[in-house]
């Protein structure tokens, strides 16, 4: 077998993994078609938008990179107080906003990739848990800038490209915070697929072989890291812009641990189980706070205990399989 | 300024009661149990009930704490912890996340929100000068029970035929199995007893620390630096760490209030970027 060939197979791969399937496509077609099925959720559709970009981005280092993260809401917090910051003192526009802080949350994501670098999980748990935290005192006892306890308020948006105003609704809230989704979920797909995301899943299965088959293994971490990071910034970015509110929520350590929920419930490893576990997560919340609101984290600790222990591969069997049902009759129908 | 180091070794000492345990699930079995300080909270409310509903004294108190919560331990292993053990690092953090959330909100169910107190014997409360160090009655108090224990647990693990048969379990269990040691068993023991201590700590540190249904979430992560930081391998490596933390928090918390938390978790951080296995963690690289 020459070389030409190998290489031509694994272009092929690469390329059939880039190909869009039927049931890809329903998907995108069905976030935007709740626009207009349920106009009267949008503000909650946001919300799963938001929390389904910020899902991908954990995604990113977890799923395809296997970093264990306890403090993903780090680079959350902080590109939603970059934004926020931003249309408060500089230009209410929404573009221009989120790219402040999804770069500011890159930096940031640059600068503390070193410390993920060293040791084992539980170090990185420790570590990324501690940058968390330690951003969440910050804001807190930098008042003056942050607003504290009280939150950053006053936050003034302009339109989105010069052309749509933001509604009590949220409509322009939805298709912006799903647009910008769209646009970063493709990017990401297209990165996961490339030789560096193939890269990523090699150092991930076994970091020493790979590095050993010359990948560069630091520098692909530190890089993904900070896309993650820039990746979560957006998130929190479109929130501090949607919700024209920014507090210390922002940085809780629950919303981390929130995150590894949506990420486990929708399936680490394949972007999509981000945006699942998304709807699924805001869904079950909406459910159980509906008839109990006070005691809202028992159910949701009881239900990662069972699904730790048990539920798992059943409910991923159950998506699995409804996806693959999709795509047979999207791929029957036209026919 | 020594009144500062005193509080902060009293403090430290309650951490580390509080920790060790952790330290031996987490070291020793290699578990990630985040949920280490429910069993703590545990420990504390027993104490409350016991002392409030059935008017026994505290020094009674204190010993109810360690078995209910060592009890609990021993029950908890049994049912859901030990299918836990083999499985990845990621799947136990979600698992003992559960936990802790579950914890919380129980917690607020049966008992309220709000915070809880404990009578002190009138021989505990109370401070005198000694040298110009103001020492609380009961800070000394804990530091002599705590300082007691430790000795007790370096010398149970070093020179015990417990110590020296769970030391091996350890290292590999496999071998150890081969030799007729009966691993589970030592494990849900030493399990167990890990979750005694932390409700005896959280007994102790109700009148430090406070008393509220947030506790496992609030000082979760102060059990997890003590045992990252101090290593597991050791007793000592927990034992310093605890007494580090202790010191550093207290310090802050009296010098420099506005900043919060915020010295722990920088210390912290700078810890384990500096030693990423432990202070006194022997060569490994």
């Amino acid at each position: 077998m020459s070389a030409g060939s190998i290489e031509a197979r694994v272009r092929r791969s690469l390329y059939g993994a880039r190909r869009w399937h039927p049931a890809e496509i329903t998907f995108w077609v069905l976030a935007l078609a709740v626009f207009f099925l349920l106009p009267r959720q949008l503000l909650i559709l946001n919300e799963i938008a938001i929390l389904g970009l910020f899902a991908v981005s954990l995604d990113l280092i977890l799923g395809y990179a296997g970093i264990v993260s306890l403090g993903h809401a780090a680079f959350f917090g902080f590109g939603a107080y970059a934004a926020g910051l931003f249309a408060k003192h500089a230009s209410a526009d929404p573009l221009a906003g989120l790219a402040v802080g999804m770069g500011a949350a890159g930096l940031l994501g640059l600068l503390t990739s070193p410390l993920i670098l060293r040791g084992s999980d539980l170090t990185r748990l420790m570590v990324t848990l501690g940058v968390a935290l330690i951003l969440g005192e910050l804001a807190n006892s930098l008042g003056g800038i942050t607003g504290g306890a009280d939150g950053l308020q006053g936050i003034t948006m302009g339109p989105v490209l010069g052309l749509f105003e933001f509604d009590i609704f949220g409509k322009v809230a939805y298709l912006y915070s799903l647009a910008v989704l769209f646009v970063l979920f493709v990017l990401a797909r297209r990165i996961v697929s490339s030789p560096f995301g193939l890269s990523l899943r090699a150092i991930r299965d076994n970091s020493l072989r790979a590095s050993a088959s010359g990948v560069p293994l630091h520098w692909r971490l530190v890089a993904v890291y900070t896309l993650a990071a820039a990746y979560a910034g957006a998130a929190g970015a479109l929130l501090a812009q949607t919700t024209q509110f920014v507090s210390l929520d922002v940085l809780a350590f629950h919303r981390s641990a929130d995150l590894m929920l949506v990420l486990i419930i929708g399936g680490a490893g394949y972007l999509y189980g981000g945006l699942i576990g998304a709807v699924a997560f805001k869904l079950l919340q909406d459910v159980i706070a509906s008839f109990t609101p006070q005691y809202w984290m028992f159910w949701i600790g009881l239900f990662l205990v069972l699904f730790v222990l048990g539920g798992r591969e059943l409910i991923h069997g159950g998506i699995k399989a409804v996806a693959v049902r999709i795509g047979h009759l999207v791929r029957r129908s036209p026919t | 300024m020594l009144t500062i180091l005193f509080d902060g070794v009293a403090y430290g000492m309650i951490l580390f009661v509080l920790a060790c345990g952790l330290s031996v699930t987490m070291g020793l079995m290699n578990f990630i149990n985040l949920a280490h300080g429910a069993f703590a909270m545990f420990g504390g409310y027993v104490t409350v009930l016991a002392m409030q509903r059935l008017g026994l004294p505290f020094l009674w108190a204190l010993p109810a704490a360690f078995f209910a919560a060592g009890l609990a331990g021993l029950v908890l292993e049994r049912l859901v912890y030990r299918p836990m053990y083999a499985r990845g690092h990621l799947d136990q953090v979600m698992f003992s996340i559960g936990l802790v959330f579950m914890s919380v909100a129980g917690a607020d169910y049966l008992m309220g929100s709000t915070q809880q107190f404990v009578q002190l014997p009138v021989w505990l409360s109370g401070r005198f000068d000694v040298a110009g160090i103001g020492v609380g009655r009961y800070r000394l108090f804990i530091i002599l029970l705590c300082g007691a224990l430790a000795f007790a647990m370096q010398w149970g693990f070093t020179r015990t035929r417990f110590g020296s048969r769970l030391r091996a379990a350890v290292d590999d269990a496999r071998v150890a199995r081969g030799l007729g040691i009966p691993v589970n068993r030592l494990f849900a023991l030493t399990f167990a007893f890990g979750s005694g201590l932390a409700g005896l700590g959280g007994a102790l540190g109700i009148e430090l620390m406070g008393l509220d249904p947030t506790f496992p979430l609030k000082f979760m992560i102060y059990f997890l630096i003590v045992v990252t930081v101090g290593g597991t391998s050791t007793i000592s490596g927990p034992f310093f760490a605890a007494m580090l933390l202790g010191v550093a928090d207290v310090a802050g918390k009296y010098l420099v209030p506005q900043l919060g938390a915020f010295i722990i978790y920088a210390l912290m951080v700078v810890l384990l970027i500096t030693r990423p296995h432990g202070l006194f963690a022997r060569g490994r690289a």
